[in-house]
Order: structure tokens, then sequence, then C-alpha cells
């Protein structure tokens, strides 16, 4: 059995539980065992970066510390957190400077970190240690005939191509392709949702979310697959408020987890479907599973 | 209509602002800049900047410190990595953007009110105290200091983030936070003493 540590993320703890729900049922189905890491702290996102780097870094260096001593693959679902947890261990590595001071810090706090933590996305894990086919022999009802815009956005493949192409990523097109659905090419597939400008400058961030679910609708997607809880949310939460302002763009907006879990039979409540602002019952009700 | 002169002077340069620039983390290589412009034609929010990335670029090397730091610019970057992927001179302009944010932070000169560095110094206190960031206090943090009447306007999207499970008002912390603290301080700290 393929075991690895899990460090959630505030984000999966929050507006995005619906990520953690489907995330666990998909793994579980796939008998891979997932240890929550031992009283993780938040990654720091892109905001603590503008803040203080270095303690930035130092928010990130808790957790890689942590996870060291569990000697297994730290699993990080959300993008912010996959990228800030990658980053650090790339510039400690790299800057000396940076380094230095995490000792200091480090060592007043009772940690050590020698770099080694692997910092690892579900898509990754998915496609290269289980496979392709394993989830094949596990689709109990396929998503036969439901087109697919598979939104990737950034900070997975950017700035980072660590298991994918950085301009035109495929995994997760692989993996529900594998599970029947169809994907429409979508080539807005990485730009980027806004982040939290909806919040801060809400006209700007509204024109990003818009632009994104238009060309989801112009492609002929049923639904748009995410990675990211802050892309979810905002393709979801605001989709109404931007379609009012830029004209109506109604699509479901899911977690590719989601997607998987329903083919591999679990219900819409099991996966957290039922926690959507855009409602994607009317596209996915006849892949759930029948009452008996 | 004011008439304004639309030129830089070299007087009006601080070299060392343009120094610090250039040694910042991930700004390294900022003086192989050659203006290709990638950056801007890459960047999603360029279309609502004042200065497009190449042009703050090449500011901030310059050493126009007062137009760089009291840019919108650096406060609509979404760090989305876009132009440090396409940078064909290997200059991470993500990286740059964040140092003049915390720069701009320092100095104090964001535009009032403004809440993109409330939301960060909002996020940046939770995170200290807790550990953890509980997502619907943050906003509602947020909101209360900057756009309170907006507030008002989101109570529809509010509650039904909440009744799906999605806004808990339970506050996430972690155990160890004396653990944190100490990393945090220590940092701080060292920081102090290298500098």
């Amino acid at each position: 059995m393929k075991r690895y540590l899990y460090y959630p993320g505030c984000s999966l703890r929050g507006t995005g539980k619906a990520y953690e729900e489907s995330l666990l049922a998909v793994f579980k189905a796939l008998d891979v065992e997932l240890e929550e890491l031992e009283d993780w702290n938040c990654c720091g996102a892109t905001a603590y970066m503008a803040i203080d780097e270095m303690n930035a870094f130092a928010l990130a260096g808790r957790n890689l510390a942590l996870a060291e001593k569990k000697k297994l693959d730290l699993l990080a679902p959300c993008s912010a957190c996959y990228l800030v947890l990658n980053k650090a261990q790339r510039y400690i590595k790299e800057y000396p400077k940076v380094a230095k001071l995490l000792d200091h810090g480090f060592k007043a706090a009772g940690l050590t970190y020698t770099g080694t933590t692997k910092v690892r996305h579900p898509l990754d894990i998915l496609i290269n240690d289980i496979g392709l086919d394993e989830i094949k022999a596990r689709v109990k009802r396929p998503l036969a005939g439901l087109k697919v815009a598979p939104y990737y956005g950034c900070q997975i493949v950017r700035p980072y191509a660590t298991f994918d192409l950085t301009y035109y990523p495929v995994s997760m097109d692989k993996l529900l392709r594998a599970v029947g659905a169809e994907i429409v090419d979508y080539p807005l597939k990485t730009r980027c949702c806004g982040g939290s400008q909806k919040g801060t400058l809400p006209e700007v961030g509204l024109s990003l979310i818009h632009i994104l679910l238009k060309e989801a609708g112009r492609r002929g997607a049923q639904v748009v697959s995410t990675i990211c809880p802050l892309c979810q949310f905002n393709l979801d939460a605001f989709q109404d408020e931007a379609g009012k302002k830029y004209g109506e763009v109604s699509r479901p907006v899911v977690y590719f987890t989601q997607l998987l879990g329903l083919a591999f039979g679990f219900s819409a409540k099991e996966l957290g479907l039922e926690r959507n602002i855009v409602s994607a019952k009317r596209v996915l009700v006849k892949f759930e599973p029948v009452a008996a | 209509m004011a008439v304004k002169r639309m030129i830089k002077y070299e007087v009006e340069r601080d070299p060392q602002f343009a120094g610090w620039v250039a040694g910042v983390i991930g700004g390294e290589r900022v003086r192989n800049c050659i203006q290709c412009g990638l950056c801007s034609a890459s960047c999603p929010l360029s279309p609502y900047m004042d200065y497009t990335p190449r042009r703050l670029i090449h500011m901030a090397r310059e050493g126009f410190k007062r137009d760089v730091l009291g840019s919108f610019t650096i406060w609509l970057c979404t760090s989305c990595y876009s132009c440090t992927v396409e940078c064909p001179r290997r200059i991470r302009v993500t990286d740059v953007m964040y140092a003049l944010k915390r720069r701009a932070i320092e100095d104090g000169v964001y535009p009032k009110r403004f809440p993109i560095p409330v939301l960060a110094s909002e996020f940046g206190a939770m995170i200290r105290r807790k550990g953890r960031v509980t997502e619907s206090w943050l906003i509602l943090r947020v909101f209360l200091k900057t756009a309170i009447i907006r507030l008002l306007g989101m109570s529809k999207l509010g509650s039904k983030l909440f009744f799906s499970g999605r806004m808990g008002l339970v506050p996430e912390s972690i155990r160890d936070r004396k653990q944190l603290q100490t990393l945090l301080d220590a940092v701080e700290t060292h920081k102090e003493v290298a500098a």
C-alpha cells in the first residue's frame, strides 16, 4: 500500500472543504494511505511573501522540517501550498543567505531540516505513482459524454514544471479521459483566475473570472474542472456576479477529484458536490449512484 | 487639461534604489533585461496596470523609486509567474514584484486604505497568532478595515457559503504556537544582525 504525508493547507479546511472530501475519497478507493502532517502550519500562500520574505520561507520551512522527520513524500493539493513549499525548498538550496537565516531559526525552535522533503501534487501521484491503468480499473460509472474544460490555473506548472508541461499541461486531461470524460481544448487552462483580486479589486477580478468561464462555454464544456481551491472559489462563488456584469456565463465548476470520485461510484454528497454555489446537479446527476 | 512632462530626467534617479533592486532575491539579472516585453504580453493583469511589467522593471532598475513604489502595478500582480516563465533573460519578475511590495509597505507609500496591503498584513498577523488562517475571519477583518459597505452587499453569498459549510467560524490554530513564534522571531532577529 502506498503511503504519503498529507498537507491539507488552510483552504481545504475552509472554502475548499469539498476538495479535501473528494481527494480523500479518491485516494481511499485507490488504496493509498494518507497520514496528516502533525501540527502543520499555514504555508504563507502568496500574501506572506509581500510582508516578510525570510519569515515566509521560515513558515514553509517549518512544514518541510516536520515532514522530513517522517521520511515520506508530502502531498500538497492546494496550488499555493504546492508552489510555496516547493519554492522554499529550492531557495533554501539556491540562496545561502536564506539557508543561513533559517538555520538560526530552526535551531532556536528545536527543528532540523536537511533539504530532502519531496513535495508532491495529487496529479503527479495519480499519474506517475498510481498510473492510468489502475485508475481505469476502478471506474464503476464512466463519465461518458461529459464535456470538461480542464483548468489548471497558475502555480502548479509555473514557475516549476516538475511533472507536467508549463505551457499546456495534460495530466488532468489524461486522468479525466481515463474515467471516460471528453476533454475540450481549453487554451486558457493555465491563465490566472485573479487570485485574491476579486476581494481587493472587484472589477478586475470579475473580468478575469468572466474570461475563463466564457471561453469554457465557447469551447463547449459542460463543466469546468479545477485543481485549486482559490480558482474553484472564484469561478464558482462569483460566477453570478461576473455574469451580471459582463454577460451570462453559466457553468458548474468542480474539483477534478470530484469527477474522478463520481466515476469511482461515490455519491455527490460524499464528494462535497452539494457545497457548490453554482449547482452541478443538472450536468452530473446522470453519473450519480442510483439510491437503493 | 493639465500638461505634464512625459519623460523622465536622469537627475530624478535614485542610484541607491537601483542597486537595491539588483540585489533582491530574484533581481540578480535585472540589468540583463532587453525590454522585449514578453512579461507584459503574458501578464493577465497588465491591461489594468499604470506601468506594464516591462516598463516597471526598467524604471526600477534605473532607480525611479517614487514612481515604482507608488504604482498600482505592484499591487495588481497576483504572482501567477507567467512573466518569470517567459523571461528570456531569466529575471524572476514575480520575485522582484514581491520585493517592491515589501519595500512599499516598509516605506509606507502604498495608497491608503488600499485593500491589498491590508489583506497582506491581516493575513500575516493571523498566521503569527494562530499558525493557520481561518478564511471567514480573514475576509471579515479585511472588509471591516477597508470597505464595510461592500460587506453588506456580500451577505447573500456569505450566508450561502456558511450554510454549505464552506465558511466555518471556529478559528483554526496549530498546537505548538510557541515553536512557530520562536522560529519566526529567531529569523527576524538574525536578519537584523546580518543587515
